[in-house]
């Protein structure tokens, strides 16, 4: 299963899925660490992968939503955004709106 | 190395009638990207079109760069309300 496939899977798995630089226990980046609060914060039951664990995803990822970043932030199969669209969206109370009507 | 001086003149060139604040301490860069081009667009979109413009000279700092995507109106609004 090619990188495209895996992804595609693992969003029709997960309603609320974040690639991530390390895992949700132990980030490896700041901006990845911001996201996971974040989703914390929220409320959110959320799943991880670590990008750093699977290069083959880490490339895939930023093809798959044309987005040069990590983290990815993904609800129902959507592209949502990085940590900076997760804060604006946070802030704004979006996400959170996004979150609570799964 | 990269400054917020490349990072702005790269977006002013290719955004039409585009506006960047920028600021940066060499590890990170904040821009405000103020233009009508956001238009209609989500923040995603507005996102895409600023990295698509950035194309490969950024590619190790993108990482770095923070952005916030306005159109002028939004813009005239958040100074009032701040």
């Amino acid at each position: 299963m090619d990188a495209h496939e895996k992804i595609k899977s693992q969003l029709q798995e997960n309603d609320v899925m974040l690639y991530m630089k390390g895992s949700a226990m132990f980030p490896q980046c700041g901006f990845s660490g911001k996201a996971v609060e974040i989703l914390k914060a929220c409320g959110a039951k959320f799943d991880t992968v670590d990008v750093l664990s699977n290069p083959d995803i880490r490339e895939g990822i930023k093809q798959y939503s044309n987005w040069p970043t990590i983290p990815q932030l993904y609800i129902k199969g959507e592209f949502i955004g990085g940590s900076d669209i997760m804060m604006e969206m946070y802030q704004s109370g979006e996400l959170q709106e996004k979150i609570q009507a799964l | 190395m990269v400054t917020p001086e490349d990072i702005k003149g790269w977006i002013e060139q290719g955004i039409s009638d585009c506006r960047v604040e920028i600021n940066g301490d060499g590890q990170h860069f904040y821009a405000v990207i103020v233009s009508p081009e956001f238009a209609g667009q989500n923040r995603v979109q507005q996102h895409q079109l600023v990295y698509k413009v950035l194309g490969d000279r950024m590619k190790a700092e993108i990482h770095a760069l923070s952005m916030q995507t306005m159109t002028p109106e939004e813009y005239a609004a958040r100074d009032g309300a701040a």
